[in-house]
């Protein structure tokens, strides 16, 4: 469903993602993993149609992100780190919006906002305005906005950053529970995350694909490690130490 | 355009239209605008005292020197407010196309101008009571006057397309708008004329040749040619043009 191939960005001199390449099949939950910087949202940027890659393709369901955009993202859910919204609208008027954009009219828009306000326990302050609103309460209605029209892709960028833990155990099995029929990028920091709610992962380090699969098998990657944090400091500590050694 | 363009931009036109309703900055904006067009031309061009009954000289003549400074106000949230916030990235990963955007963010902006001017209208009646006014030139003069806010809003939308602040985007258009005014300023063209070697005329008129002015004095007086209309509307375009690719700057 995501075919990402040879992806490569560059900012001036600065290269943000060398060479990316990855498919996420349908009921692939993709967990996307490395340290800050390491073009974890470069890469979901561009997978997402935001961004312009430097060179390399994007396919979303055998559409090209480069080509047909509108297309392409009419098959897209997104939710953008730190969860923009429009702070003039309120919850369902924002929805109401998002839906419109996406082609959904009249009863069907309707419905499509109370089926998202239900799924993600919005329906308490769906007048409120979004000025208002808690962290949670904001992460949780873009969240909405992603899952609106039901896409068959879905990319989320730390989807459960800044929620409280009941909130992060509710956002982590609906992505288990919509992996089954979608194709789901996710990343996070938070690796026991990745145990709980993923299918496959990928580490990426200063821009390249490090390691790539099941969080079973990354852990045998390192010797003696007994779990997913130990794999993850082992495998992209060199950066640290690099920076050390310069 | 199909039918999907026009949903599109007729759904982004509806949320920043009211966006505009639910901000006091409109308000705030349309009473000042009120304020302004209506006293400069009573208090600074006295036109009661005067027996003349045609608002060009009297009404229109202030309107380019107000929206210098009243049009950047409403147009600088147009994008410097999707950048700051961040709902750009939201706004371009939909199923939109960047002109769809532009268009329909620009028509919210133009549709709460056309409110603003249209509450200016008591003025007409009041001239109407008064004496009995040639229709004709106030209604080109209202045409001129609101392409000309259309050029300026343009402009601002251009500018706000660089830059997530809004203040940033209000200081530089309105020097912009400034500019423009000034160039088409006959008496300022004159004095610059007379400072300036023998020889340098040419491009002082060439530079004067550019501005809004002339286009926009020449419909006031109810001369109402295609060639003024056509210029400000290519305004509008090419101020456009560069939006998409402030745009495009923002997202390589």
């Amino acid at each position: 469903m995501i075919q990402v191939k040879n992806l490569i960005k560059t900012f001036g001199t600065k290269v943000a993602v060398d060479d990316v390449s990855f498919s996420v099949e349908k009921g692939e939950v993709l967990g996307f993993l490395g340290p800050n910087g390491a073009g974890k949202s470069t890469t979901m940027r561009m997978v997402t149609g935001y961004f312009q890659p430097t060179s390399g393709s994007v396919q979303l369901c055998g559409i090209d992100m480069l080509e047909e955009p509108e297309l392409a993202k009419q098959r897209l859910g997104y939710l953008p780190e730190n969860a923009p919204l429009y702070s003039d609208m309120t919850v369902a008027s924002f929805l109401g919006f998002c839906a419109e954009l996406r082609g959904i009219r009249g009863a069907a828009r309707t419905q499509a906002i109370d089926r998202v306000l239900d799924l993600c326990f919005l329906d308490s302050v769906r007048n409120q305005s979004v000025d208002t609103l808690s962290k949670g309460y904001r992460h949780r209605t873009c969240f909405a906005q992603s899952i609106i029209h039901d896409p068959e892709v879905l990319i989320l960028d730390e989807p459960t950053d800044g929620l409280d833990p009941n909130q992060k155990h509710e956002v982590r099995s609906m992505i288990k529970r919509m992996g089954q029929n979608k194709a789901i990028i996710f990343s996070t920091h938070i690796l026991e995350e990745v145990e709980a709610a993923c299918s496959r992962a990928i580490i990426i380090d200063r821009g390249k694909v490090v390691a790539d699969g099941t969080p079973e098998s990354l852990k045998k990657l390192v010797p003696g490690a007994s779990s997913l944090d130990e794999v993850f400091r082992s495998i992209t500590k060199s950066e640290t130490a690099h920076k050390k050694a310069a | 355009m199909s039918n999907r363009d026009l949903q599109n931009t007729l759904a982004v036109f509806k949320r920043e239209f009211l966006a505009y309703f639910n901000s006091p900055v409109f308000y705030v904006i349309v009473v000042i605008f009120l304020l302004a067009a209506n006293g400069f031309t009573f208090f600074f061009s006295r036109i009661l005292d005067f027996d003349d009954v045609s608002l060009a000289t009297r009404f229109f003549v202030w309107h380019p020197w107000i929206y210098t400074v009243l049009a950047p106000a409403v147009g600088m949230r147009l994008w410097s407010e999707e950048h700051r916030l961040g709902t750009i990235e939201l706004l371009m990963t939909m199923p939109v196309s960047p002109w769809q955007a532009i268009c329909g963010k620009f028509l919210a902006a133009a549709g709460v101008w056309f409110i603003a001017l249209a509450l200016t209208i008591p003025i007409v009646f009041t001239m109407s009571y008064l004496g009995d006014p040639d229709s004709g030139p106030i209604i080109s003069g209202y045409v001129a006057s609101y392409l000309y806010a259309m050029a300026c809003l343009a402009l601002t939308s251009a500018v706000s397309a660089f830059t997530r602040s809004q203040v940033v985007c209000f200081i530089i258009s309105v020097s912009f708008c400034l500019f423009i005014a000034l160039i088409g300023d006959p008496s300022l063209t004159q004095t610059v004329v007379s400072a300036v070697p023998v020889g340098m005329e040419s491009v002082v008129r060439f530079i004067n040749y550019f501005s809004f002015m002339d286009h926009f004095f020449e419909m006031t007086k109810g001369i109402f040619v295609l060639r003024d209309v056509l210029y400000f509307v290519s305004v509008i375009v090419v101020a456009l043009l560069v939006t998409d690719v402030g745009l495009r700057s923002k997202r390589a």
